[in-house]
């Protein structure tokens, strides 16, 4: 077995049993790079030299005989719209395309406390803005189970990378799904936390009250791990939670025996693949076998989180992305003669047309006399969402949902076409709306693509989602598939 | 007849609140430092950075709202007021919209010895920006620009004020007795001249009797009393004229050239931004309980109407005196220490309002400064002198004047000169009977009845004495030789 393919807890055990070292793991993952990285194109920045000297300085803790902890050692994929001190971040944006922060994030700096190896910073979709990762400016991430084929977005760098072995766990965002869309399409787990789990300080924003960082793992106890680890409040960050952070792993007993599960039917209506529908059914009667008690029930405001979501997302971004003027640092148009030309000519250029559509969207949304029948009562709307979970999840412990209505699409499918691509978070962005968790996890496969199943919980409630997955993972062999590179 | 017309004024007033840290991250605050010293991440507007509100902040804000007779809002949030200016590195400002932290307050000027109050609209919390450094006129004609951040994200409170203002000396005293109160308050510096306190002018005429307002203009640029008051004066005239001429008033934001002393047109309302606020969703709405609100309230201190009807009540001072001495927080408390050392308030006051304005005025040493020469203590002993009769008045004022140079305390001048004033009759009596014997016109005519002629006998002695002999002791002792 190459050690790139194993997961965080198995690479754990063997640094602890010293049957191989940090700087082997780390080359088997370059390795891998090395072979398949033209294909996949997940990376847009690699840092070798800096991951060796960490996974050395693992060793040589290892050598000493201390403890390490979990994610000591084990090499890791950041998305690179979170600021890494030193080291490239560019939102896979000309905006950004040279910019370099002088700070790092609150989960990177979680990660360097926790012994982790950065080996690289993976693509989006420019600014987190889309499903595909074709709105990259750079270049675009392909399917590790069909290179003919998207890896989702807007973290489709972090999901391959991911899928194809080339690190052992990643980090993402999610607004409305670009965690759990690209996770499902390219059959690994995701998680997109609580609103205020995790500390966004140093996330580059999209829309505020809706961005979530959250982990790529290739099974649910990494995805424990992982997020165990970068979990809790920050002083840094006024919307983080302060909670007692648990040790996630400890969920993981495989018993979801009385587990109430809610079957929302606005998720199982026309539009969504058969092929998908059916492999969801099969998860409901695993979890049935299982001695999980599942029933229907109803989130009935589900139809307006769509439009509910591109008023709310665009009009934070247009603020959020304001900055991004040429004056301070980033892309600059030099040819323009005054101030205003600069501006403008700086964000034509600097921005793509994803994120000047969404801009444009948001700027109309806020403005005066617009404010009130768009951005105030899109507020009231994301309201009724949130109480429609509120309601459904006083009766239920989960909501079980598909977490994309097809499988992967191909390249160019739906660039043309922003409403389908919008379409394809149409099961996620309820739970950035109302603020709860959701994990997506491997639950089959149509025509050779992987399908990914999503469970939602009670805010706060990551553990049960957790015990949920684990058990389903347990029973079944999907996340141990392989795609053939 | 001519139509008359009243003025009607509203001020915004912004100031600086004086907590260590900027409003949103650790910055230091502190007032001047090289370019983009006092900067960091967070009030850069870094990609990825968010705001954590200062708690000081806050509690200042609050304070200065209980000051002006606020409501403290107990659920407040901050929105983004959002331009683009280069001095702005978020694009945004995070300010306050509809949910200020204190509204529905007031404060009271004294206009022609009345009482007058004028409303308070609302205190909300804001970011300032940073200064751009043009190299050439403006921006638009500059060669290039440059920007220091140093003040971005420094805490600024903007008090608006009700429409309630009815001449540009009205203005100029709301302002003044708003700063009184902010610098009372301790939670601003309002220099001026620093930029920690600013003010911008709303200003429309109305004939007399009409009920609805006129067309308003916004004055900006003011950076004194004195502007403050010439711009509005400017602008009252302007704007009458515009009207007598059959005219219309144009809403706009008008700029005050001092150089000039006229207003000139910046940008019409056409140009006017759409700010296209929303509820900043980096930092969550603030819950003010009552139990903190009265807390802050039991940590104001005496202020300036309380401290003026104190001097007038306790210590029988002026009204004109007692306005004039607690306008200015440094010279109350100057004032208030000296009356630790003394018990003739009313001299003091004199004292206070004469000789040491005037030496405040000339030299321009504020009674605050740590090497301002003459302390309180010192000019109440001064007063405590001539009560004593040790010194006369006159030689008291030679005595300040030697005060106003090495700040030596008065008694140690008067000791070191040979000031103390002679009040020995033997020792004086001398002096007269010499006086008398020189100047025979002068006692013939004082003899006669001339009752002036006993001033200039009193003055030769006092000449002679270097002005140290008690002028009562002198006079009666004339009056007695000369019976």
């Amino acid at each position: 077995m190459q050690f790139n393919a194993l997961t965080a807890h198995e690479l754990h055990d063997k640094l602890v049993k010293k049957e191989i070292s940090a700087v082997e793991i780390t080359e088997a993952v370059f390795k891998r790079i090395d072979a398949v990285e033209e294909k996949v194109r997940s990376f847009v920045t690699q840092t070798r030299d800096k991951a060796l000297e960490t996974a050395r300085a693992v060793d040589a803790k290892i050598g000493r005989g201390e403890e390490i902890g979990p994610l000591e050692g084990i090499p890791v994929v950041i998305k690179d719209n979170m600021c890494t001190e030193g080291i490239l971040t560019t939102c896979s944006s000309k905006m950004l395309h040279n910019f370099v922060p002088p700070y790092s994030a609150t989960v990177v700096e979680k990660l360097k406390q926790a012994g982790a190896v950065l080996i690289g910073k993976a693509n989006l979709d420019e600014f987190a803005m889309g499903s595909s990762t074709e709105n990259s400016r750079f270049f675009a991430t392909r399917n590790p189970w069909d290179t003919e084929r998207v890896p989702g977005g807007s973290s489709g760098g972090s999901a391959a990378a991911v899928a194809a072995d080339e690190t052992i766990y990643s980090l993402g965002s999610d607004t409305g799904g670009s965690i759990r869309q690209p996770a499902s399409f390219c059959g690994v787990v995701g998680l997109k936390p609580t609103y205020g789990a995790v500390s966004r300080y140093g996330l580059i924003a999209f829309a505020s009250s809706l961005d979530q960082i959250g982990p790529f793992a290739k099974d649910v106890r990494d995805c424990a791990r992982v997020f165990s680890t970068i979990a809790g409040h920050d002083p840094k960050d006024s919307t983080s939670a302060e909670f007692e952070v648990p040790d996630y792993t400890s969920f993981l007993t495989g018993d979801v025996k009385g587990l109430r599960i809610g079957i929302p039917r606005e998720y199982f209506v026309e539009g969504t693949d058969p092929g998908v529908k059916e492999l969801i059914y099969n998860a409901i009667n695993k979890f049935e076998e299982l001695g999980a008690v599942c029933e229907e029930t109803s989130l009935p405001h589900t139809e307006y989180a769509l439009p509910v979501y591109y008023i709310i997302a665009p009009a934070e971004a247009s603020s959020n992305l304001a900055r991004y003027d040429g004056v301070r640092y980033g892309y600059r148009d030099e040819s323009a003669e005054d101030i205003v030309t600069m501006f403008m000519r700086t964000r034509s250029e600097g921005f793509g047309t994803e994120v000047k559509r969404r801009i444009m969207l948001g700027t109309y949304a806020l403005s005066s006399g617009y404010y009130d029948a768009y951005y105030l009562k899109a507020l009231k709307v994301r309201t009724l969402i949130k109480q429609d979970f509120d309601r459904a999840l006083e009766k239920f412990d989960v909501l079980i949902s598909p977490t994309s209505p097809t499988p992967a699409f191909k390249y160019g499918e739906k660039a043309g076409d922003p409403m389908q691509m919008y379409l394809s978070d149409v099961f996620t962005i309820s739970v950035n709306l109302a603020g709860i968790p959701g994990l997506t996890l491997p639950c089959g496969f149509v025509d050779g693509l992987p399908v990914g199943l999503q469970l939602m919980g009670r805010p706060f409630g990551e553990g049960t989602l957790f015990k949920a997955a684990y058990a389903f993972e347990q029973n079944t062999d999907f996340h141990l598939r392989k795609p053939n590179l | 007849m001519a139509t008359q017309y009243e003025i009607v004024i509203g001020l915004e007033v912004h100031s600086e609140l004086k907590t260590n840290s900027k409003i949103f991250c650790c910055s230091s605050t502190e007032f001047g430092g090289d370019p983009n010293t006092h900067i960091c991440p967070v009030c850069l507007g870094l990609p990825g950075v968010l705001p954590v509100a200062n708690k000081k902040v806050v509690e200042f804000a609050i304070k200065a709202g209980l000051a002006l007779n606020c409501r403290i809002a107990e659920f407040s949030k901050f929105d983004r007021k959002n331009y683009y200016y280069p001095d702005l590195p978020k694009n945004y400002q995070i300010s306050q919209y509809d949910l200020p932290i204190a509204e529905h307050g007031y404060l009271d000027i004294t206009v022609d010895g009345q009482q007058k109050r004028i409303g308070i609209t609302r205190v909300h919390m804001e970011e300032d920006a940073g200064k751009l450094n043009h190299e050439g006129e403006s921006m638009a004609t500059a060669r290039y620009s440059l920007v220091d951040y140093n003040r971005t994200g420094v805490p600024l409170i903007e008090i608006v004020s009700e429409p309630d203002i009815r001449s540009p000396e009205e203005a100029r005293l709301y302002l003044e007795k708003m700063k009184a109160i902010l610098q009372y308050t301790g939670v601003s510096d309002c220099k001026m001249e620093e930029g920690s306190l600013r003010c911008d002018a709303n200003i429309s005429v109305r004939p007399v009797g009409q009920k609805e307002f006129g067309t308003r203009t916004e004055l900006k640029n003011m950076n004194s009393f004195r502007a403050l008051q010439k711009a509005l004066e400017y602008e009252v005239e302007r704007q009458i004229d515009v009207l007598e001429d059959g005219g219309r008033v144009i809403q706009e934001t008008r700029t005050w050239d001092e150089a000039r002393g006229i207003t000139l047109s910046m940008r019409s309302k056409e140009e006017a931004h759409d700010y296209r606020y929303f509820p900043d969703p980096d930092l969550v709405p603030m819950i003010i309980s009552p139990q903190w609100i009265e807390e802050i309230r039991q940590t104001l201190p005496e202020l300036p109407d309380a401290r003026r009807e104190r001097y007038i009540r306790d210590y029988g001072l002026p009204p004109y005196d007692a306005e004039v001495i607690t306008g200015s927080k440094e010279l109350s408390d100057y004032f208030d220490e000296g009356l630790k050392h003394t018990g003739n308030a009313k001299a003091l006051s004199n004292w206070v309002m004469g000789e040491l304005l005037k030496f405040i005025n000339a030299s321009g040493i504020s009674v605050a400064d740590s090497d301002f020469p003459i302390r309180p203590a010192s000019l109440a002993e001064l007063v405590n002198l001539i009560d004593r009769g040790e010194i006369s008045g006159k030689i008291a004022k030679d005595v300040f004047a030697e005060m106003q140079q090495k700040g030596d305390s008065p008694a140690a001048i008067v000791e070191a000169k040979g000031l103390k004033q002679i009040s020995d009759q033997g020792a004086i009596a001398a002096v007269v009977d010499e006086v008398i014997a020189n100047n025979p016109q002068s006692v013939e005519d004082f003899k006669n009845g001339k009752e002036k002629a006993i001033g200039f006998l009193v003055g030769q002695v006092m000449k002679a004495t270097k002005g140290q002999a008690n002028p009562g002791v002198v006079n009666q002792l004339l009056r007695e030789k000369l019976k």
